[in-house]
């Protein structure tokens, strides 16, 4: 379980994440949405100890991010950010390999080997392993650094909007990806999405936050409705049940 | 150190031939000179007296500490370069080299007698603090044009050189300073560059830790989610680098380029994973300075052209190649 409790970051006299407190439950997908400048990424960094919070605590399985060794964090908890451009030019198969930094220091062992060989395999980036990240596309490199995270193996994978860059096929299967981890290797995985109708299909739980503040959070039949989306993004939304998920429509 | 290598099967024979190709030009360059030192006459024992001191006190010291300087700047040059995230940083477009130079001056006036490893340490700590300064300010100001990094390095660069330049003139010491800011080896002897070895010592430790190295070049977040404390890493590179910059500026003076040529060749052939490319890295610096110095002597003869000279012209070539080219700009 991660324990947020009254967690703030301000910048200068803008606070752009206000005494947030809350509980994200252990498995499953957990999914933080919200309009723009909400917080969202603030508050998913400062969970992974990026960032460091001017006030608050966060708690992971009772350790505190910011007392807790790196090392010792690095094996329970990963983040991936958007926007990741490196200059050291790697290729996939290093950069996944560099997931499991935190257990080998660079030595790969065989289990390393099963674990990278595993994590370009759930990606379908097998026949990318030799490539440079600088010579693929903006959704191959997306996927090869979830297949790093992925390789790092860890109980909680933090993931800041994953799903940009990715065409509709990739999306899916990314999303359906983390569903496989959360379900079938008991990971817990907290995502930034923008695209609600991707939080209502595969969320276990969401949070909404709003102006810093979490605004609310419950199971997506509780939130993926036209009043709280209203409320939240400030434009009408209507909410259809369609194949047994909420989905909103909010084009027109 | 061979067994520490990473290499298995055609890349370690290929290595293997890439040093034995830098060991012949290592070789011929003892047998480059005015003075006539001949390889057969030595074996045959027809070779005086003075050709023996001047291969053992002229000639082996030089080529030792090209092959010494080369091989740090080259190493020194990829740890700025994953350190301040940019491809067109090294020592000399970051206020490294200038900031040496400053310390050197600085001993200079104030205590002239001191040893050469101390007055190495004095420099190591300026440039150790122009570094400081100038991975400061990157971090303070983000530039959104890699293009602009090196240009806040060079501009931080003139301003110490400014200040070097102003005591220097004063203290009337603007020929002692010419001596040092100009790479040229013709006045190493035994005795004069023993400090370099310290840079080969520092470029072993750089090679063991390789891999935080490259994983600096991740990123600040990369290191961090990977539970390296980044600051450690920054402060270590800044460490290496300053003190074979120093080594390098109090032997030889500065050599310009090394540091952005070299990694960035390096980088295009084979990637940043560091473990795999620092052999590589080291012995292509090594080689290129024995080249560029061996040329500097041939040309010209019997008078020499400083191997900073040579290697300003073939690394400004290299850096504008650099700056034209889109892929860069955009990394």
């Amino acid at each position: 379980m991660i324990e947020i409790t009254d967690v703030t970051k301000a910048y200068g006299n803008t606070t752009v994440v206000d005494h947030v407190t809350a509980k994200l439950p252990k498995g499953g997908i957990t999914s933080i949405i919200g309009p723009n400048g909400a917080g969202k990424s603030t508050l998913l960094s400062m969970i992974a100890r990026l960032i460091p919070s001017d006030q608050g605590t966060v708690l992971v399985d009772g350790l505190d991010v910011a007392h807790t060794s790196g090392e010792t964090l690095a094996r329970r908890l990963s983040i991936l950010r958007q926007d990741n451009h490196m200059t050291a030019r790697l290729t996939v198969r290093d950069l996944v390999a560099f997931g499991r930094y935190p257990y080998s220091k660079g030595r790969t062992t065989a289990e390393d080997q099963a674990h990278i060989a595993r994590a370009l395999g759930y990606l379908g980036l097998e026949e990318l392993g030799d490539r440079f990240l600088d010579e693929l596309s903006g959704g191959q490199r997306q996927r090869a650094f979830v297949a790093m995270v992925l390789c790092q193996d860890t109980d909680y994978m933090l993931f800041d909007e994953p799903l940009n860059n990715l065409d509709i096929r990739h999306a899916v299967g990314m999303m359906k990806l983390l569903g496989n981890a959360a379900r079938d290797f008991g990971k817990t995985v907290v995502v930034v999405l923008h695209d609600v109708n991707f939080a209502s299909c595969y969320s276990n739980h969401i949070i909404v936050m709003r102006n810093g503040k979490l605004f609310l959070q419950g199971t997506p039949h509780e939130i993926i409705r036209p009043e709280t989306l209203e409320q939240t993004y400030g434009c009408p939304f209507d909410v259809q049940d369609i194949g047994g998920n909420r989905i909103a429509v909010y084009y027109t | 150190m061979l067994p520490l290598l990473h290499f298995h099967g055609d890349v370690l024979k290929l290595f293997l031939l890439a040093l034995l190709a830098t060991a012949a030009v290592a070789v011929a360059s003892l047998f480059v000179g005015v003075s006539e030192v001949s390889l057969l006459r030595l074996i045959s024992g027809e070779g005086d007296e003075k050709m023996l001191m001047v291969l053992a006190g002229s000639r082996v010291p030089r080529t030792l500490a090209l092959i010494l300087a080369g091989a740090g700047m080259a190493v020194a040059g990829t740890i700025m370069q994953m350190l301040s995230r940019n491809r067109f940083v090294e020592p000399s477009t970051a206020g490294t080299v200038e900031s040496a130079s400053l310390g050197m001056l600085f001993v200079l006036l104030v205590a002239p007698d001191l040893p050469v490893m101390a007055k190495m340490l004095v420099a190591a700590a300026f440039a150790l603090a122009g570094t400081a300064v100038f991975l400061g300010i990157l971090r303070r100001v983000p530039l959104r044009s890699p293009v602009l990094v090196p240009l806040v390095g060079l501009m931080l660069g003139g301003i110490i050189n400014a200040c070097t330049t102003f005591f220097a003139y004063r203290y009337d010491l603007m020929q002692a300073m010419g001596a040092w800011t100009s790479g040229d080896f013709s006045a190493v002897l035994r005795g004069r560059y023993e400090v370099l070895w310290i840079a080969l010592a520092l470029t072993m430790a750089a090679y063991i830790a390789a891999d935080r190295f490259t994983v600096a070049g991740m990123g600040e977040d990369f290191s961090t989610n990977l539970g390296l404390n980044y600051r450690t890493v920054v402060t270590l590179g800044l460490v290496i680098v300053s003190m074979v910059t120093a080594s390098v500026v109090v032997t030889a003076g500065i050599l310009p380029f090394i540091g952005l040529i070299i990694p960035n060749l390096v980088s295009m052939a084979m990637g940043d994973r560091l473990r795999h490319t620092l052999p590589w890295i080291a012995l292509s610096g090594a080689a290129l300075v024995l080249l560029c110095d061996t040329v500097g002597r041939i040309i010209n003869a019997p008078y020499e052209i400083p191997v900073s000279s040579v290697l300003g012209i073939i690394g400004s070539i290299f850096f504008l190649h650099m700056l034209l080219r889109r892929r860069y700009r955009a990394a």
